[in-house]
């Protein structure tokens, strides 16, 4: 298998990445990467999105009219059905 | 041996629950006191019981405990600051409707936050972003495949991320890659979670969040810096 991993094309390597990545393996030691300049870059880059997305987004305050909307609303829908032939 | 840094589960929580805000909603039945483990802190707990019971003032309370990171969901899922008033409008809305259902079989804060993120692909689906429109939004036009940079000059990111590029980057992505990726990469749900929630293959979750990453990390080769570009 090593072998095979060894001889793996980068097209064919990163064919793969979506799996291995997704399966939480370590890839450090996968021969493919042992030789491959580019795709221990592409690995690198991938790894370093992903950490540096999970601490991007702030935690974000919505307007106040927000909950003024969402309030009306809730009274509108508990509002009792009121006959409409009254008038 | 050292295992991959990509992400697991950033919040580190437990799993968000699967089943807590998607299913069915029972018929409505006399609110019952969630069990207190399942909930942030004790004052929570009686403000939700309050909310369950009918209470407007702890919803209030609920709403202003819970709306920043609801919003900030939804804002992070579809990259519009309009569109995540409204989702999140709905998505406190839809809670005001099924608190009573809430039974604590896992945290407050995860049921809603699943709830939420229910909101959100039902508005996408609803604009069209059905799995099939997402597959296609995820198969990369030719020059944008991986191949690509295959044997050519293929400078790395070289460890450094500029926050502001890689948001734009991150709000310049195609609705179903910033979906995969949002949910992945920043929520935290594993690959089975979003498989069961978008109704696509575990496969296709993997496939369709690395191509993301790729296609951020092109955005972010080509723009490293956004600094003074505002």
């Amino acid at each position: 298998m090593s072998e095979n991993a060894n001889q793996l094309s980068c097209e064919a390597f990163q064919a793969q990445l979506p799996d291995l990545i997704g399966s939480g393996v370590n890839l450090a030691n996968h021969p493919h990467l042992r030789d491959c300049e580019l795709c221990r870059a592409l690995l690198a880059d991938l790894e370093t999105i992903a950490q540096a997305a999970r601490q991007l987004f702030p935690i974000v305050e919505p307007p106040d009219e927000l909950w003024e909307q969402i309030e009306s609303k809730i009274r509108n829908e508990e509002a009792p059905r009121l006959p409409t032939n009254g008038a | 041996m050292p295992q991959s840094r990509f992400p697991a589960r950033p919040f580190g929580s437990a799993s968000p629950a699967l089943d807590a805000a998607s299913s069915p909603s029972p018929p409505v039945s006399p609110p019952q006191p969630a069990s207190a483990a399942a909930l942030a802190s004790p004052s929570e707990d009686n403000v939700l019981a309050r909310a369950q019971a009918g209470d407007h003032q702890a919803f209030a309370q609920l709403y202003s405990l819970h709306k920043r990171r609801i919003y900030s969901l939804c804002l992070r899922m579809v990259g519009n600051v309009a569109e995540a008033e409204d989702l999140t409008q709905e998505a406190f809305l839809q809670l005001h409707r099924k608190i009573a259902t809430f039974r604590g079989d896992s945290a407050f804060s995860t049921w809603l936050h699943r709830l939420a993120i229910n909101v959100v692909l039902m508005q996408l689906r609803r604009k069209g972003l059905s799995l099939i429109s997402l597959d296609e939004a995820m198969e990369p036009a030719v020059e944008e495949r991986p191949g690509r940079s295959f044997g050519a000059p293929d400078p790395s990111l070289s460890g450094a991320i500029d926050r502001l590029a890689l948001q734009r980057a991150i709000d310049g992505l195609p609705a179903g890659y910033r979906l995969i990726f949002v949910l992945h990469d920043i929520e935290g749900y594993e690959h089975n979670e979003i498989a069961a929630m978008l109704e696509c293959s575990i496969g296709n979750s993997k496939s369709q969040l690395h191509k993301a990453r790729l296609k951020l990390r092109e955005a972010l080769r080509m723009h490293p810096q956004e600094e003074g570009q505002r």
